[in-house]
């Protein structure tokens, strides 16, 4: 019992450990979990980069089936001043059962992160006004652009909204 | 000024969205589809009812296994009112397996659903209505032979948890109509699976 305290000790050690080597741990993955207006000010940043705002759930089959497409437009563009956010609509119970899993399984690198809002009427008119509620919905934003998107995007359908925005 | 033109742009676009489908006070077509008591049903076939509350259902989405208990509930508060629930499901089964008739059938009859459940099985009706995700509600008030919008969207204030629900918008729109008032607000929003349509 004692060893296997001592063996979970090490192994929550390593896995938590803040990358000994000064790399980025792949395995571990902080998912942020807030409110809507915590969140808000995410969809107005006006700092030069391009924003793609991904709204998905594990448990919606077209959202999974588009996440490669942004995680490759995350991993061609982020050095071009382009940012992927994630944000899951899972319900927060399901955090540890669901979200990290597949966050890890598919070892994404977007950031990701959970809306805690109940309320849904009150903030899907903040994200647009064209939002009916439906996922996967998308904003992809600028300091000169705005647009959102209540559809699945392949990797080139999203690589011709933000190539004349680089 | 460009930033001004996009939004003014963008104003248009998203008028232009809510163009498709109906808005309130709109006719609603009515239809006859297939019900998992194994005939066709029309919601002019109900009897002596001042609306229906039709509701773009499915088995899979778990928005709407959230609420299922809350639609059986809706049925037996407000059937004896005059309004009814009806289930309508808009997915393609063959996209979505876990979406069949055959498994509709299932899930009625494991839930004992109090409440009618079709499947829009051309997917014709969803289109009209505009319904863009399940589940997405329509309550239809009865004036003469028509069915007249009178509320769309969500059900309550809260998927995950009805103890936790304050306000409960489709019974309160329901409550409206048997007062003799207009819904306020007569249109709601919440988060949905998609409508999954027929891939070609």
């Amino acid at each position: 019992m004692f060893l296997y305290r001592i063996s979970l000790f090490l192994v929550t050690f390593i896995i938590f450990s803040p990358a000994i080597d000064g790399s980025q741990p792949h395995f571990t993955k902080d998912i942020e979990v807030i409110d809507f207006d915590t969140f808000a000010p995410r969809l107005n940043k006006d700092d030069g980069t391009v924003y793609v705002v991904n709204f998905w759930a594990t448990w919606c089959a077209p959202c999974v089936r588009e996440i490669p497409a942004f995680e490759k437009l995350y991993a061609t563009y982020k050095d071009q001043n382009v940012h992927v956010l994630l944000v899951s609509l899972d319900f927060p119970n399901h955090l540890e059962s669901r979200v990290i899993p597949f966050v890890e399984s598919h070892n994404v690198q977007s950031e990701v992160l959970l809306l805690d809002e109940p309320n849904a009427n009150r903030w899907i008119p903040l994200v647009s006004d064209e939002w009916t509620g439906a996922i996967p919905a998308t904003v992809i934003y600028n300091s000169e652009f705005r647009q959102f998107y209540q559809r699945e995007f392949t990797f080139e359908e999203l690589e011709e909204i933000i190539l004349p925005l680089l | 000024m460009k930033k001004l033109f996009t939004i003014a742009l963008m104003g248009m676009f998203s008028a232009g969205l809510f163009a498709q489908g109906y808005q309130i006070g709109d006719v609603a077509t009515d239809f006859r589809l297939l019900n998992v008591d194994g005939n066709y049903l029309s919601m002019s076939d109900y009897e002596d009812i001042n609306g229906v509350i039709l509701i773009f259902s499915c088995n899979h989405c778990p928005f709407v296994v959230a609420y299922e208990d809350r639609m059986i509930d809706l049925h037996n508060e407000f059937a004896p009112k005059g309004f009814p629930v009806l289930a309508i499901n808009p997915n393609d089964t063959i996209v979505e397996p876990r979406d069949s008739f055959t498994k509709m059938i299932e899930r009625a009859q494991e839930k004992n659903f109090p409440f009618d459940y079709v499947i829009d099985a051309n997917q014709e009706i969803f289109p009209q209505y505009g319904a863009t995700h399940t589940p997405h509600v329509f309550l239809l008030e009865k004036v003469g032979d028509e069915f007249i919008v009178a509320y769309i969207g969500a059900i309550d204030d809260n998927a995950r948890d009805a103890s936790a629900v304050q306000v409960r918008y489709l019974a309160n729109a329901i409550n409206a109509l048997i007062a003799g008032e207009r819904p306020d607000p007569a249109v709601t929003r919440a988060i949905g699976c998609t409508i999954k349509v027929r891939q070609n």
